[in-house]
């Protein structure tokens, strides 16, 4: 929130920084640094869509043969992609939404109103935030298999291999980052707002529905961004609290998939760029929201 | 947790009934236009709940298992039968995790070294990038696309891509050297001692990228004129950032510290997917998850090695917390 993007600094500066002398040195190492980092990925796109019989064939650092994408069509069916997707899909769009919707009522509250335990709680979700998952693991999964749950988010009365077991740890995962993120941004926002909104005779649920929540867009399509990105990576929750391969979002599915794939690299290849890809495509369409939700984060506060 | 699974709990105690309204402050100087009015009835059950909710799923969920690990590590349970027959055995679990348990140390040696790899390479790496990127320089946008790109990528896709680079028969460095296949062939993630290496390599890559953003915001928002004045001082563009803006960057600093502390902590994904931490690839994180989901389900003893895990994560969240909340805004 605070980075004035891109000021032109070079107008302001009369000392230093001048920009006549061209920094090949800074290039040269710019551009070696860039190569190295994208030559793992180039590679993965290259090794896709050669067929495995040709790499035999020729070696794989080598040019030439045929060129295809049997590779992406194998990898999609034989990892049972469309599964795993729908599956990520299911955990993601909820998990997302409400770490949002509840995250920017604890924020609202703990930044618009005082109460006595609001500095130890935002430092409690904070320091949840921070811990290692397998600190918590084992009583989580022995709370998991005691915790009941009804028939119809459960096919097997408890928390345990569900998808609402997998979307809760998330949430409550998530909290954390989101309210403090979002705690500074409404502390940002006059508080006349609020009082002028109060005056109006306006609740404290229409207070923060629409006036402080149509304010926080921004940092809510930031935070949006990197959610969706953090929970479709999760490969931890995903392994420990279900069982039913079927059930597995994408990125835990891999776990599985580890033992098939890495006796061909081809179809390797293949299979990790098409994981990889909803991540990408965010990045690339969504670049600005997903950076400004990292400094959001460490910048203010 | 969905809306439809809100606990039917009342919400906990320190969010009950205890809303004041806003005092503007801690200092009445500080006091900002007029107070609110008192909240009605109404409207203090709203925020009870809006704080209670997810304060309740936080709680639950995570604080609650944090202290259910430090108490069951004091005991000897395989999960099977209910909580009665958990038998408290004292620290006997730790004593076995220092003196007998073979993978205790080196999982506790890996990490250390996964944090120095990522603190004192990767991370100055990720600085220095960001400060060479902050200067102006001629597509910088692509530049910090590039390197950051890997940072989207999960750490068990980031696994998958490095085997790519590392299989002994068909991954390219074997391949460009010409030895795959060959007797000399080299096991990059399959030989004790230089699979660590290579994982850090592979998860380097990922952390610089990050690293990097947090700084390039950092720097951002430090006051140019700071820079005008070294200059004219006649500082040189080293003593001007060592000197100059490294000092103004300390809230960025305490960040990037606790992420690579945190991070090193939290590494699993890669060396999981590789070869379920195995054979060189040992870290606590794995060991705890190994415990748990193997045969034998030792609980208390997975819970112990989670306390340690615990024990040296909270040194650097409570140093987080303490920088954070003193420079909290009232």
């Amino acid at each position: 929130m605070t980075v004035d993007v891109l000021a032109p600094r070079a107008a302001t500066g009369i000392v230093g920084r001048t920009h006549r002398r061209p920094r090949y040195g800074t290039h040269a190492f710019l551009i070696a640094i860039s190569l190295v980092w994208i030559f793992p990925l180039a590679w993965a796109v290259y090794t896709s869509i050669r067929p495995y019989g040709e790499t035999a064939r020729l070696g794989y650092v080598s040019v030439g043969g045929a060129y295809n994408l049997d590779n992406f069509f194998k990898a999609w069916s034989d990892a049972e992609l469309p599964q795993h997707f729908l599956n990520t899909l299911i955990v993601v769009v909820p998990a997302m939404v409400l770490v949002l919707f509840f995250a920017s009522m604890i924020a609202f509250a703990v930044s618009r109103y005082s109460f006595r335990f609001n500095i130890a709680l935002l430092m409690l979700f904070t320091a949840g935030n921070l811990l290692p998952q397998q600190v918590v693991i084992t009583p989580l999964y022995r709370m998991y298999l005691a915790l009941p749950l009804p028939q119809p988010a459960s096919d097997n009365g408890i928390w345990y291999d569900q998808f609402f077991g997998i979307i809760a740890i998330h949430i409550a995962f998530q909290l954390g980052f989101c309210t403090f993120v979002l705690s500074n941004y409404f502390k940002q926002v006059p508080r006349e707002l609020n009082e002028a909104a109060v005056m109006d005779g306006a609740s404290v649920w229409r207070t923060y529905w629409s006036v402080l929540l149509p304010l926080a867009r921004p940092a809510l399509a930031a935070l949006a961004t990197l959610e969706f990105t953090w929970i479709y990576n999760d490969f931890f929750w995903g392994i420990l609290l279900l069982r039913t391969g079927d059930k597995f979002p994408v990125t835990s599915a891999l776990n599985n998939l580890s033992g098939q794939f890495f006796t061909d690299n081809n179809l390797l290849a293949a299979g990790s760029l098409l994981v990889a890809l909803p991540t990408l495509i965010v990045y690339f369409a969504l670049q600005k929201h997903f950076v400004a939700g990292l400094t959001l984060g460490s910048t203010k506060g | 947790m969905a809306d439809y699974s809100v606990p039917p709990y009342a919400p906990p105690v320190d969010s009950g009934g205890a809303f004041a309204p806003q005092p503007g402050g801690v200092a009445p100087a500080r006091r900002r236009g007029r107070h609110f009015s008192v909240l009605t009835r109404r409207d203090r059950m709203v925020l009870a709940l809006m704080v209670g909710v997810p304060a309740f799923i936080h709680i639950f969920l995570i604080w609650i298992p944090t202290i259910g690990s430090i108490v069951l590590s004091f005991t000897s349970w395989n999960g099977i039968g209910g909580l009665e027959n958990i038998k408290w055995i004292g620290t006997r679990n730790y004593e076995t995790l220092v003196n007998i348990y073979p993978p205790f140390w080196p999982a506790v040696q890996h990490n250390f070294m996964w944090l120095g790899a990522f603190l004192f390479i990767a991370t100055p790496l990720g600085m220095l990038l960001a400060v060479i990127l902050d200067q102006n320089i001629r597509g910088t946008r692509i530049y910090q696309s590039v390197l950051y790109m890997p940072v989207v990528l999960s750490l068990a896709i980031v696994g998958f891509i490095w085997e790519l680079i590392y299989s002994p028969g068909q991954g390219f460095i074997n391949n460009a050297l010409g030895i795959a296949g060959t007797p000399d062939q080299i096991d990059w993630l399959g030989t004790k001692g230089l699979n660590l290496a290579a994982v850090l390599v592979a998860a380097g890559w990922r952390h610089v990228g990050y690293i990097m953003v947090l700084y390039l915001a950092g720097l951002k928002s430090v006051d140019n004129t700071l820079r005008e004045a070294a200059a004219i001082d006649g500082a040189n563009a080293r003593q001007t950032f060592f000197q100059v803006v490294f000092p103004v960057l300390a809230p960025i600093n305490v960040v990037v510290l606790v992420v690579t502390v945190i991070e090193s902590l939290r590494a699993f994904d890669i060396v999981y997917i590789i070869n379920k931490g195995l054979n060189g690839l040992e870290l606590l994180s794995v060991l705890i998850t190994t415990n748990l989901l193997g045969e034998a389900s030792l609980i208390g003893f997975g819970s112990a090695i989670a306390v340690i895990l615990l024990l040296i994560s909270i040194g650097p969240i409570i140093f987080y917390l303490y920088r954070t909340m003193r420079e909290m805004p009232e």
